[in-house]
């Protein structure tokens, strides 16, 4: 851990040019986030209402089929990818955020701060973070309510278990974060540019800020995309138990909740599992080739 | 590592107390007198302080006191009868992910370049990108409704448990095979393998008994992390396959807000998880220091 590689020099996107697993990637990303976009948008008003044709099978009508409350499945998938992308998002941005300040501040201190800061992380890895977090959830639903009703955001009540969700996701996917980070800034800070900044007289802070996040950057992107497709996986795990995204808001996790249930021997709606199964598997696929395909450009000792 | 599960517990307690809700906080509005004997009975009365030391009291004599849910049962009770079936799950789900991947990832390993290796590493990805809640449903929808091979939930028998053993697996033994493949290609570039294979050892003797001491150690590393990903998917992988595990009450004592129950499970799972990633932890110096000799 302790000598991380040198960055690659290449620009990021001429190698990612060349690999065309990484440009089918995100060329089904984009796809994906375009119709998660545009498709609620497009769809006729009939699509997101509750209708009397329950279970029917995918039509012309009905692409995908529609649910036991007659809801249009193709419109549920396409406002599920909406609330599954946006949790993804922005909950590996927190974990960025915690991240890259734990990573920065241990590798940088060092010594017996950096031993206890990289304890805790190991400490944490071995802990069920998720079972904790659930218990956490739960205690701060109505709080979270309360206190955006007392900011007069009444309009936020809606999507604040989404905001507590976003919240504690990332708080429990920053550790492989911060650990690269720390690496990566053990590194850059024996080299002569660091040495020189701090022989000029530089604040720690200002080395920190103008000399080692900048040269941080390319590395935390690749693990960013490693982060989304976690933080997708976490929430539609929490959503599958019905402790996630409550109805009748949708997410890729409570969709496939629903289309687990109306598998049994009696009678299988089987397009109720497999349209959200395939729509939530191809994009975490695309996110995990890309991370995977970034981080062989930038990071050569993982290259396979 | 006292300290981790006294953090757990505390953490734990303060969260169950802190939701404004209480076990008995219901539509119907019980009479005052009653409220208090409830509260006495399972030792909710007092103030919190007084709550605290006494559940910690309680928990260091092994007393996880008593469910409010399921009334007249202690939670010590309810995970003596759920928590071997998790435990049996995990175990076996454990083995197919360490076996299963370490295996995989050093077939890989040795066929470098090859088709086969694409391949196999291709599937692993996948493996990892799907969630066990879409493989759970998608292969009792082929195996145990279309083929008729095993049970479609419950545990009526050993075989009951092989579906959701593979499923809770298979995105473990996907992350250990990369993991195996990785560092083993490492290791099998440096001085003491080529000096190895100079005196003449096979390829089969160079890999089981030179490489592998030394690039099992990331994989050795990841099995604390690892039970604790089992613990945690195997709640997700009981609700799929209705298997009357730990998993289920977890969530019920979630939603039906029953503290003790709650606080139970999460002391029990972070209890094994402590004490097995100490044997983890012993395990590795030891292997450490093996290499270290040579």
């Amino acid at each position: 851990m302790t000598d991380a590689p040198p960055l690659s020099h290449r620009p990021l996107w001429q190698t990612l040019a060349r690999n065309r697993t990484a440009l089918a990637s995100l060329i089904v990303l984009g796809v994906v986030v375009l119709a998660a976009l545009a498709g609620p948008w497009l769809m006729p008003e009939s699509a997101s209402q509750i209708s009397d044709n329950q279970f029917a099978p995918p039509s012309w009508e009905h692409p995908f089929g529609t649910d036991i409350h007659g809801y249009d499945l193709l419109y549920r998938v396409l406002s599920g990818a909406r609330v599954s992308l946006a949790v993804g998002l922005a909950g590996a941005l927190v974990a960025l955020g915690v991240g890259t300040t734990w990573g920065l501040v241990s590798g940088y201190a060092g010594g017996r701060v950096d031993g206890a800061m990289m304890r805790i992380v190991e400490v944490l890895y071995a802990v069920p973070r998720l079972i904790i977090l659930l218990v956490a959830i739960n205690a701060f639903d109505k709080p979270m309510k309360e206190w955006l009703l007392s900011m007069e955001w009444e309009r936020l009540i809606p999507y604040s278990r989404i905001l507590i969700l976003i919240l504690a996701l990332g708080l429990i996917e920053w550790l492989t974060m911060a650990r690269i980070v720390r690496g990566q800034v053990l590194a850059l800070k024996s080299q002569t540019f660091v040495t020189a900044a701090r022989a000029l007289g530089q604040s720690h802070w200002k080395i920190l800020a103008r000399h080692l996040l900048p040269n941080l950057i390319g590395i935390v992107v690749v693990y960013l995309t490693l982060t989304v497709p976690a933080v997708i996986l976490d929430e539609s795990f929490l959503s599958f138990l019905g402790l996630g995204i409550q109805a009748p808001q949708a997410s890729w996790g409570s969709l496939l909740a629903d289309g687990a249930q109306a598998i049994n021997p009696v009678r299988s709606y089987w397009w109720l599992l497999v349209f959200p199964a395939v729509a939530m598997s191809v994009t975490l696929l695309a996110l995990n080739f890309l991370g995977d395909a970034l981080r062989d450009a930038l990071d050569p000792r993982e290259r396979r | 590592m006292l300290l981790v599960l006294f953090c757990v517990v505390s953490i734990t307690f303060f969260l169950i107390r802190l939701a404004p809700e209480g076990p008995f906080s219901q539509e119907r509005k019980i009479p005052e007198a009653i409220e208090k004997a409830l509260l006495a009975k399972y030792k909710l009365d007092g103030t919190l302080w007084q709550q605290y030391t006494g559940y910690l009291g309680d928990l260091v004599r092994g007393d996880l006191r008593l469910s409010t849910q399921y009334r007249g049962r202690s939670v010590n009770e309810i995970l003596a009868q759920t928590f071997p079936v998790t435990a049996m799950l995990g175990a076996l789900a454990f083995l197919i992910a360490t076996v299963g991947g370490v295996t995989l990832g050093s077939w890989a390993a040795l066929r470098r370049g090859t088709a086969q290796e694409t391949g196999a590493m291709l599937a692993a990805l996948l493996a990892i990108s799907i969630p066990t809640f879409v493989t759970g449903p998608l292969l009792v929808l082929i195996f145990a409704l279309y083929l008729g091979w095993f049970p479609v939930g419950g545990i009526n028998s050993t075989w009951s448990f092989v579906l959701p053993a593979i499923t809770l697996a298979g995105p473990y033994v996907a992350y250990i095979a990369r993991l195996t493949r990785t560092s083993l290609l490492e290791v099998l570039g440096q001085d003491f393998i080529r000096t190895a294979r100079a005196k003449g050892v096979g390829e089969w003797g160079v890999v089981t008994r030179h490489a592998s001491k030394v690039a099992l150690l990331p994989v050795i590393s990841f099995l604390g992390p690892l039970a604790a990903h089992l613990l945690t998917g195997s709640i997700v992988v009981e609700t799929i396959f209705h298997i009357p595990g730990a998993g289920g009450f977890f969530v019920h004592s979630i939603q039906n807000r029953d503290g003790f129950l709650l606080g139970g499970v999460v002391i029990v799972y972070c209890t094994l998880l402590v004490l097995f990633n100490l044997m983890v932890d012993i395990a590795y110096t030891w292997m450490d220091r093996r290499i270290k000799l040579e």
